[in-house]
């Protein structure tokens, strides 16, 4: 892959995030932001990368699972916090007493 | 191609399309939930789609996949029951915790990788390296930072609100500029002085701001870790992870823009105009209230049981005082005796983009009942009651009438137009802005003085008194 082609990839990748959100309900603010939030602890992948091609260099795998730790930190506390939030907006309240 | 390329790149497209659908999703009321779970699952077969690749190819070693599991198994944990045992009035810190630790990666596997080369080592390689430090970096301190000021542990110093901040901010960019290049030229050595220079800068930038202002930094900050992530993937050469963070930073792109947007400031107005109090202390904005009519707990529940429309208007107030559930004993009451409740919610009102929805939505209130505050403006002439509860610059009727003030231009809620406005407040200290609200002189506003949780519990008890939602 090219540095060109990465690049491409980024200004599409760009245009199809504004694209896709658009115009969000206000309500839905805070669990969008917190969302994308998880999907940017996508660094996992980089981590992971670094600790399989480290070749038994321990620094870079002990980088590489600090790394691994953090990422994995945000991506499921910030998909779980999303979905305790979303649980509150779902819930009816005429399901309540 | 060989079979492990195919495999991985059709289960990268896939996470994509998936993500790119959740993302779609997180957008509308009705799939949001759904969409997050597909996100996550999106995610997790990304994983599975790289792991899948190695195996196929060069194997994982024993050693290597101790440290994935340890690595993962901390990180996942500690995630998971900070998510769950967090109170949804810390949620803007939350989000901004995460948010960092989502920048601190992205430093770390820069600074891995720039030490300890996995390829050959190319101009190209070190620029994404070094953007990836940079941003990184900003993300991670720009985010604890904003975490601690708004967990109170970090107030604005006085210095960053003078003019010496911009040249201390200066000095900083300039320094990350100069060990920038000095690493692409293939110094390595400076990539220490980029750590410690872009972290400063991060620090520099987000501690002047505050208050009001936080829900746009909240936003930025979220763009940056998708810009960090991006920078990432052009280090380890995945499209998959430019793709998503290019995406995550345009949605927080949005959410900036809307805030900003909110509060009819430009984003560099918020991020080097400093705070609104810098720039009213000498504007006739400031000046002594001259007719301040306060009244009692009491009078005001007499007036809410005579009323047919009630418009409530919470702000950051609401939050710190935690009685999001009491307010929703008091609505109950109101709405059992056939009076019309609905909340009227400024843009930036709370710390972060739609935080009352969240606010309220923990206490049971039906997302119907939030309205926009273009909807909700029309209706103000026609409502019998409104009740303003910590919310302050937001319903300062200055930033339509007077042009001097700092205020002007912003969007607010016209609550004055009501028959009757009761605002709950500690006392008469001024809001984030320190600017004097014209409202509480009005005629028609009556102050009720005290907690809003313990004014609100009053509240019901008076109520109650009247027979208010008893049938």
């Amino acid at each position: 892959m090219t540095f060109i082609n990465l690049l491409w990839v980024l200004l599409l990748g760009s245009l199809l995030g504004l694209e896709l959100i658009g115009k969000v309900p206000p309500t839905l603010h805070t669990p969008l932001m917190s969302g994308a939030n998880a999907i940017s602890g996508i660094t996992m992948l980089a981590a992971l990368t670094c600790i399989v091609k480290a070749e038994g260099n321990v620094p870079l795998l002990i980088i590489g699972s600090v790394s691994l730790g953090f990422a994995l930190f945000n991506v499921v506390g910030g998909f779980f916090v999303t979905d305790r939030m979303l649980a509150m907006f779902s819930r009816k309240p005429s399901n309540k007493k | 191609m060989t079979l492990p390329e195919i495999i991985q790149f059709v289960i990268d497209l896939l996470a994509v399309l998936l993500l790119a659908l959740g993302i779609k999703g997180l957008s509308k009321v009705k799939s949001a939930r759904d969409a997050n779970r597909l996100a996550a699952f999106a995610m997790s077969l990304s994983v599975v789609g790289l792991l899948s690749y190695y195996l196929g190819t060069s194997g994982i070693t024993i050693q290597s996949w101790i440290w994935i599991i340890i690595g993962s198994i901390i990180g996942s944990l500690f995630g998971a029951i900070l998510a769950k045992k967090v109170p949804m009035t810390s949620m803007p810190e939350t989000v901004a915790l995460f948010n960092g630790c989502g920048g601190m990666s992205s430093l770390l596997v820069a600074l891995g990788v720039a030490i300890f080369p996995i390829s050959s080592s190319s101009l190209i390689n070190q620029v994404s390296i070094s953007v990836s430090i940079f941003v990184g970096a900003i993300t991670f301190t720009g985010s604890i930072v904003a975490m601690a000021k708004l967990q109170g542990w970090l107030s604005t110093p006085g210095w960053t609100q003078s003019k010496f901040r911009h040249f201390v901010n200066i000095v900083f960019a300039v320094s990350s500029l100069i060990a920038f290049f000095d690493l692409i030229n293939g110094n390595t050595s400076s990539i220490w002085l980029l750590v410690i220079v872009s972290s400063l800068l991060g620090i520099g930038v987000t501690l002047p701001i505050g208050g009001a202002d936080m829900p746009v930094v909240i936003s930025l900050l979220n763009s940056y870790s998708g810009i960090a992530a991006a920078a990432a993937g052009f280090v380890v050469n995945s499209q998959l992870l430019i793709i998503a963070g290019a995406m995550v930073g345009a949605a927080g792109l949005i959410l900036t823009q809307v805030m900003c947007k909110g509060m009819n400031r430009s984003l560099v107005s918020v991020l080097f105009g400093g705070s609104l109090s810098a720039q009213s202390t000498a504007s006739s904005g400031s000046g002594e209230y001259t007719n301040i009519t306060s009244c009692s707990v009491e009078e005001c529940a007499l007036t809410l049981e005579a009323a047919n429309k009630v418009i409530i208007v919470p702000g950051y107030g609401l939050a710190v005082a935690q009685a999001q559930h009491t307010l929703r004993e008091v609505t109950k009451k109101l709405e059992q005796n056939g009076i019309e409740v609905i909340y009227a919610i400024h843009p930036v009102a709370g710390r972060m983009p739609g935080h009352m929805n969240v606010l309220l939505a923990e206490a049971d209130v039906p997302y119907e009942q939030l309205k926009e505050m273009d909807v909700v403006n029309p209706d103000f002439p026609a409502t019998d009651v409104v009740l303003v509860l910590g919310a302050n610059d937001v319903v300062n009727p200055q930033a339509k009438n007077d042009s001097s003030s700092p205020l002007y231009g912003m969007p607010v809620l016209d609550v004055q137009e009501a028959r009757t406005v009761f605002v709950i407040k500690r006392g008469m200290s001024a809001g984030y802005s320190g600017i004097k609200n014209d409202l509480f002189d009005l005629p028609n506003t009556s102050m009720v003085f005290g907690d809003a949780k313990k004014v609100l519990n009053d509240l019901i008890g008076e109520l109650k008194d009247l027979g208010v939602g008893e049938k």
